[in-house]
């Protein structure tokens, strides 16, 4: 966030930022996104890319977390089926508030080429979805861009995240 | 002349019949070819009754009647070393014939043989479970349950493998939709929030390439584009496109000018 930087030449050489404290707060949020560790089938195989060296995901402050608890993003990178909907929903409920979730990959999205009886058409019948990444399965470099388009979002939105207007699932 | 048939919608269904066609078929020949099977056949035809036996793609057929399977694998686990099921599964037969098929893909690993040993059963007929002398027969018994419906009697533990508990249905029977019931539609709504929200989540989208004109919460046309979640059904406002003229050349000048550019 380069307009925030701290000029000492001007404010008579004092570090003096001046912000909200809405940005100040989705500053922080959104540069330490911890996404849950969730793959559900190959887009999994990108998304461990992702967080791998290559592509290093801890360089945007990401760090993949093994707990729900400890993790605000969701990532469901993969095929869900409908036995497993249920778990999905439950572990979504345990993440703590602000989150969020990012679709990654076709299945995810809408079913993708699984239109059949034991494959959710979308994850967002269950959870409500921030960010739709289109691909079977994306490139690392798509998962990157769709976590700083979530960023982006997250310093659109109110820090208090009773004010963000939600059209989706949250409410339930 | 030739009867016409609608051409609409080719991709969808055949529309040629070719009247040659012969539906190809897996060459069966006579198990005395093989002395090894023709062996196997005849310490199997002393024990129980074979009502037909034969030799596929280099594998003996052996079919039997339901009530003797566990007598015959027990005398090829036993005595004629095919010490391996391999898979046990079932065929949906019951539009043609009213019957399932269920096959035992038995192999010997001394030999490097393999037969299949097939019996018919009719619909809620159940089959004496195989899992006392193999235990791949655990899982394999489990998902032909799950997947037909055929009870295992004497299994150690029935229960659907595949699917979950309270699924409805059998799914890889004929007569299951492939896009599931209205039990499968509705099943994680069901389950997660409840039956009451169906009306607010909606039914399953099975076609991811819809595009409704009039949602304006997923969709806005190029030229057109309207605030989210805007009633448009009266018809919407004009947005035309503006491109930056900044880098735009024109290149419907006269050459002349062309030249002094460059």
């Amino acid at each position: 966030m380069a307009q925030h930087q701290v000029n000492y030449a001007s404010a008579a050489g004092l570090p003096v930022a001046l912000t909200s404290v809405d940005k100040l707060i989705n500053w922080g949020r959104s540069n330490s996104l911890w996404p849950m560790t969730y793959g559900l089938a190959c887009c999994a195989i990108e998304m461990m890319a992702t967080g791998a060296s290559r592509y290093d995901f801890d360089r945007m402050g990401t760090i993949f977390r093994a707990s729900p608890r400890q993790s605000d993003v969701m990532i469901l990178a993969g095929t869900l089926s409908k036995k497993h909907a249920e778990f999905t929903r439950r572990l979504y409920d345990q993440m703590m508030e602000p989150k969020w979730v990012i679709s990654m990959g076709s299945c995810a999205n809408t079913g993708g080429m699984f239109n059949t009886y034991s494959t959710v058409q979308g994850v967002d019948r269950i959870v409500p979805v921030d960010i739709y990444l289109p691909g079977c399965a994306p490139r690392p470099e798509t998962l990157q861009y769709a976590l700083m388009m979530l960023q982006k979002k997250i310093r659109r939105e109110s820090a208090d995240m009773n004010k963000n207007t939600k059209q989706n699932l949250r409410t339930l | 002349m030739r009867k016409y048939t609608p051409k609409d919608n080719v991709q969808g269904k055949a529309y040629h019949t070719d009247r040659f066609w012969v539906s190809p078929s897996v060459p069966r020949t006579d198990v005395s070819e093989d002395a090894h099977f023709a062996a196997l056949l005849e310490k199997i035809k002393e024990s129980i009754a074979v009502k037909d036996a034969y030799i596929q793609i280099g594998q003996m057929v052996v079919h039997i009647n339901p009530e003797d399977n566990i007598t015959v694998l027990t005398l090829v686990k036993e005595v004629c070393d095919y010490a391996m099921c391999s898979e046990i599964s079932a065929v949906d037969y019951l539009a043609q014939d009213g019957e399932f098929e269920v096959f035992y893909q038995m192999l010997n690993l001394k030999k490097a043989k393999r037969i299949r040993i097939v019996t018919r059963l009719k619909e809620r007929q159940a089959i004496e479970s195989a899992v006392p002398l193999f235990n791949s027969a655990n899982f394999a018994e489990r998902e032909m349950y799950d997947m037909f419906g055929i009870v295992a009697n004497n299994h150690p533990f029935m229960k659907r493998i595949l699917m979950p508990d309270d699924w409805e249905g059998h799914p890889l029977l004929k007569t299951y939709p492939l896009q599931g019931d209205e039990a499968a539609s509705w099943y994680e709504v069901d389950k997660i929030f409840g039956k009451e929200y169906r009306d607010i989540i909606g039914a399953e989208n099975r076609d991811p390439s819809k595009i409704d004109r009039y949602d304006t919460k997923r969709f806005s046309r190029v030229g057109y584009e309207v605030p989210f979640d805007e009633d448009i059904s009266e018809g919407e406002k004009k947005t035309p496109i503006k491109y930056s003229d900044t880098l735009l050349v024109n290149y419907n000048k006269s050459s002349k000018q062309l030249d002094e550019r460059r």
